[in-house]
């Protein structure tokens, strides 16, 4: 059930609220911080001729800000687009939650006050813009389950589910990117063989007997690591990071042997492509070329699967965010829903669904730095 | 010392000989041409010379740089000669570049790799080395990117990289098979220019007998692995001893024998009238007004039943676009197109009715074909334009066989599939594709140019014997000079969208009026002319270089005015 809904909503939707963004808001100006840091990649020619100099610079800012800006757009528009699918979607559920809030004996008169109250009774559209406003307010509504503030119920789960998914692809990406490279350099290789092999196990076994394995190894026979649970981030980062440890870990095998696969393919695919064998010709080593020519244009599909890995972080994590007892985001929704919470489920998933599409932006503005042909044109 | 001198040098895989016995030599400042049709080994001459043979190959003998056997140096070795010592150029400019890293980048990096400067100085030469290939500030600054650039300035940028530690020896592997004509001129000149400056030896390795004939100063011929014949130019072409070579020097300047029967009927077969094709382009701006780049800009032509009607241009002219239109392929946005005299309908497409009085035979006869299909099927798939119509059982296999029996297949071939044929008995295929529902007009869009040319000769005489017999009509697209001179009644040159000449073939290739079309004919190979030039006038000049030359001297790649 939970996962219907998931699959569904994300990635037909697209979002349409800036505000779970007061934090979020400043994902716009990420972006620009990593193109100054594009000034000093290695590959970026240093002013010998201040004229040539000039003019490239020139050339790159004038079109990468139109293309920023174009992704920028679509960014907003679906926004607005997926807040309209999250509400009409959760308007169409039965059950009325006032009268599940007030329990079976409610009489029919306190429903209908409780609902006038609420806020459940106003024209469809009225209650829309109540919902979008009040989000960009920081006002989430008051969660009929918990009857607390629903931004209180996220605030404290964001904070785990965010760094966790933000853990484990930062894991998934330092395992995959050397192995994957690895196996391309040496293809056909028995080391290729092996981590083709390794890697196809990864992908084929489920993330929670991986995290119920650690559990047994990490917390049970050397208690390194505690078997669950979180402590908060008061506590300090270390013991913070350490809690979130074996759990990163576990999502982050699957996910990293997916990665390492496709960097693999990636790489393959570009190693036969012509400017290899210009870059061979010119005297560089095998290794060479495949660092310095292979690599980047390698990144287009691998940037892809990280976008999409993150979102699958954030939401589908609650399978581990269970075995470990972690207060995630996704395991809150799933209460949710089982509750008929659909104040929170509404709030949540247009949370989630603002985070995906802003990773969406971001893997889009990776791939124009990339790529200097997707700076030119605006698709 | 003879700067490159290859003895015995044999190349193979498994039980495959890939070449044997390979002899060869390349003096400083000589430029070898190395001619052979695909298969022959001349581009696995030049890897196995630069030491990037793929992997599993095996070689013998001794390919000598200066005295050192290049077959001895251990891969750390070779890399220090790849690039510094022997530079290469690539056929296809268009994905030999880094699409991701600017120009100048790509330069500096032969001089980084080999040379222990800062960048600021491998970024000085690459701008020299970038000036002296002819890509001059501010138009190409060191941080444009490859898709900024046409074919042939990336073409150039390709010999900046391989030129710019100013190697003893240059290969260029079919350096300008991939650009147009006036593109092939400019950088064949900028080769020739290169070595006389640097006085390093070149090898130029192409299928096109005329490409070298004005350039190079010995020749070597290959077939199937081996050099069959070799030696000085001039000498070597108009003695040409082995019969391959001869089977070659024929094909390259064939003559298809055409007969056409007298045109009949005033209504023609084609008739298109000021068709425009317009493509949008992206806004400039969120608010800024749309913008559109006409492709076909008010082009007018008709063709008689029978008649074969050449359209020429460079690319980018438009002339693919037209044909796209005429086959309604794409909607045109004014004008009128007709077929025996019905107008083709505009945006929605052409019927079923129209359409099958026209065929179509593309340049790439592998990519045109489902490989999972059998050649039967193929054949048989304009079939269902005929509607209710088509011929079934018997009748069908009996049209089947018919067609390939036409182009010179045999019945049996129409069981197998697209994979077990050769390049140009795919093209045959393709041709019976579009002969099978019997069109009045065939468009031909560059049909023959990634053939052979002992295969082309092949094509072009079905081609013409069709059109004789079958009082077919033939568009004949292609950016060849010398293929539409010999099939095609009339001509048409287009440039930038518009039609800039038409008139009969002979005609305008002995007088061309305008200075397009004399440029083209300028610019297009001529072997017969070459060779009488470097009879005539030695020392050999050089065409393209010296523009005062180029006035004065019979030119030997130049077809230009006066000559028919």
């Amino acid at each position: 059930m939970h996962k219907n809904i998931f699959v569904h909503c994300f990635p037909a939707s697209t979002p349409a609220d800036r505000n779970a963004p007061t934090h979020q808001a400043h994902g716009t100006v990420e972006p620009i911080a990593t193109l100054e840091l594009r000034g000093s990649l290695p590959h970026t020619p240093v002013p010998p001729f201040p004229l040539a100099a000039r003019a490239s610079t020139l050339h790159n800012r004038s079109a990468m800000p139109a293309y920023i800006l174009s992704r920028a757009v679509s960014l907003c528009l679906s926004l607005v687009a997926a807040s309209l699918v999250v509400f009409v979607l959760l308007e169409i559920v039965p059950g009325d939650p006032a009268a599940l809030m007030l329990g079976l004996n409610a009489t029919p008169e306190a429903a209908g006050a409780l609902r006038e109250l609420l806020g459940l009774n106003g024209p469809v559209h009225e209650r829309y813009l109540n919902w979008v406003f009040g989000m960009l307010r920081g006002d989430f509504g008051i969660s009929y389950a918990y009857k607390v503030p629903v931004s209180e119920l996220f605030a404290d789960r964001i904070w785990v589910s965010i760094p966790l998914a933000i853990y484990a692809l930062t894991l998934s990406t330092l395992i995959a990117f050397p192995v994957g490279i690895i196996a391309a350099s040496r293809r056909n290789s028995a080391t290729d063989v092996a981590i083709m092999g390794t890697t196809q196990l990864g992908v084929a076994v489920p993330n929670f007997w991986f995290a119920m394995l650690l559990v047994l190894l990490f917390a049970v026979t050397l208690r390194w690591f505690s078997a669950g649970g979180f402590p908060g981030w008061d506590q300090g980062l270390f013991v913070g990071m350490k809690a979130l440890t074996l759990p990163a870990i576990a999502l982050a095998l699957p996910q990293a042997s997916i990665l390492a696969r496709v960097m693999r393919s990636a790489l393959l695919d570009t190693l036969d492509e012509d400017y290899i064998r210009s870059a061979r010709a010119k005297g560089l080593t095998r290794r060479q070329a495949l660092w310095r020519h292979a690599l980047r244009n390698a990144l287009i599909p691998v940037l892809t699967i990280i976008g999409l890995q993150f979102s699958f972080l954030l939401a589908g994590a609650i399978i581990i965010e269970n075995v470990f007892f972690l207060p995630g985001l996704g395991n809150l929704i799933f209460k949710a829903i089982a509750a008929r919470d659909l104040i929170v489920v509404k709030s949540g998933v247009m949370i989630l669904v603002v985070a995906v599409i802003l990773v969406t932006f971001l893997v889009d503005v990776a791939y124009a730095i990339v790529d200097p042909r997707l700076r030119t044109s605006t698709r | 010392m003879t700067l490159l001198s290859i003895r015995n040098l044999t190349l193979h895989i498994g039980d495959a000989n890939i070449l044997r016995d390979i002899d060869l030599g390349v003096e400083a400042g000589e430029i070898l041409g190395i001619i052979g049709e695909s298969g022959s080994g001349k581009s696995m001459t030049a890897l196995a010379i630069m030491g990037l043979v793929p992997e599993g190959f095996s070689s013998g003998g001794q390919i000598l740089l200066d005295g050192e056997d290049l077959l001895k140096k251990s891969e750390a070795e070779l890399c220090g000669i790849r690039g510094d010592a022997i530079g290469m150029v690539f056929q296809e400019p268009m994905t030999a570049l880094n699409p991701t890293k600017t120009i100048g980048d790509q330069v500096a990096e032969t001089v980084m790799v080999h040379r222990r400067t800062g960048r600021r100085a491998a970024n000085r030469i690459a701008r020299e080395t970038l000036d002296r290939v002819g890509l001059t500030e501010p138009q190409f600054p060191l941080g444009k990117f490859p898709h900024e650039l046409s074919g042939g300035q990336r073409q150039r940028v390709v010999i900046a990289m391989a030129i710019a530690l100013r190697p003893r020896l240059l290969i260029a592997d079919e350096p300008t098979t991939a650009l147009d004509v006036t593109t092939q001129a400019q950088i064949l000149a900028l080769l020739k220019r290169l070595v006389d400056e640097d006085g390093m030896g070149l090898i130029l390795i192409t299928h096109d007998l005329a490409v070298v004939a004005g350039i190079a100063d010995r020749i070597a011929i290959m077939r199937l692995g081996e050099i069959v014949e070799t030696g000085p130019t001039v000498g070597l072409f108009r003695n040409l001893q082995h019969p391959y070579s001869q089977m070659l020097f024929k094909a390259s300047s064939h003559q298809p024998a055409r007969n056409p029967p007298a045109v009949t009927g005033s209504v023609p077969v084609l008739a298109v009238d000021g068709v425009v094709r317009d493509y949008p382009l992206p806004r400039r701006s969120l608010f800024g007004a749309k913008r559109q780049f006409r492709a076909v800009d008010g082009v007018s032509l008709s063709i008689a039943r029978g008649e074969n009607v050449g359209l020429v241009g460079e690319s980018g002219c438009g002339k693919s676009t037209l044909a796209r239109a005429i086959l309604s392929l794409e909607p045109v946005q004014a004008g009128s197109i007709a077929l025996d005299g019905e107008p083709l309908q505009g945006s929605a497409g052409a019927s079923f009715a129209a359409r099958r009085k026209l065929s179509v035979v593309f340049q790439d006869p592998y990519g045109s074909f489902n490989p999972r299909h059998t050649v039967e099927r193929l054949v048989a798939e304009p079939f269902f334009l005929l509607g209710l119509g088509a011929p079934q059982g018997a009748e069908r296999r009996r049209r089947i066989d018919r067609a390939l029996t036409e182009v010179g297949l045999v019945p049996a071939d129409a069981d197998k599939y697209v994979h077990e044929f050769s390049g140009g008995q795919r093209q045959r295929i393709a041709i019976a594709r579009a002969l099978i529902i019997e069109p009045s007009l065939i468009v031909l869009d560059e049909a023959v140019s990634a053939l052979d040319v002992s295969i082309r000769a092949q094509i072009l005489d079905l081609l013409a014997e069709l059109s004789d017999r079958l009082q077919l009509s033939y568009l004949f697209i292609s950016h060849d000079l010398h293929v539409v001179r010999t099939i095609t009644d009339r001509v048409l040159v287009m440039q930038a969208g518009k039609i800039v000449e038409a008139g009969d073939t002979a005609t305008i290739f002995a007088n061309p009026q305008h200075p397009y079309t004399r440029q083209l004919l300028a610019a297009t190979p001529n072997l017969e002319m070459a060779l009488a030039a470097r009879e005539a006038a030695l020392p050999p000049v050089d065409p393209f270089l010296n523009p005062a030359a180029k006035q004065n001297l019979p030119s030997p790649l130049r077809g230009g005015p006066g000559r028919g």
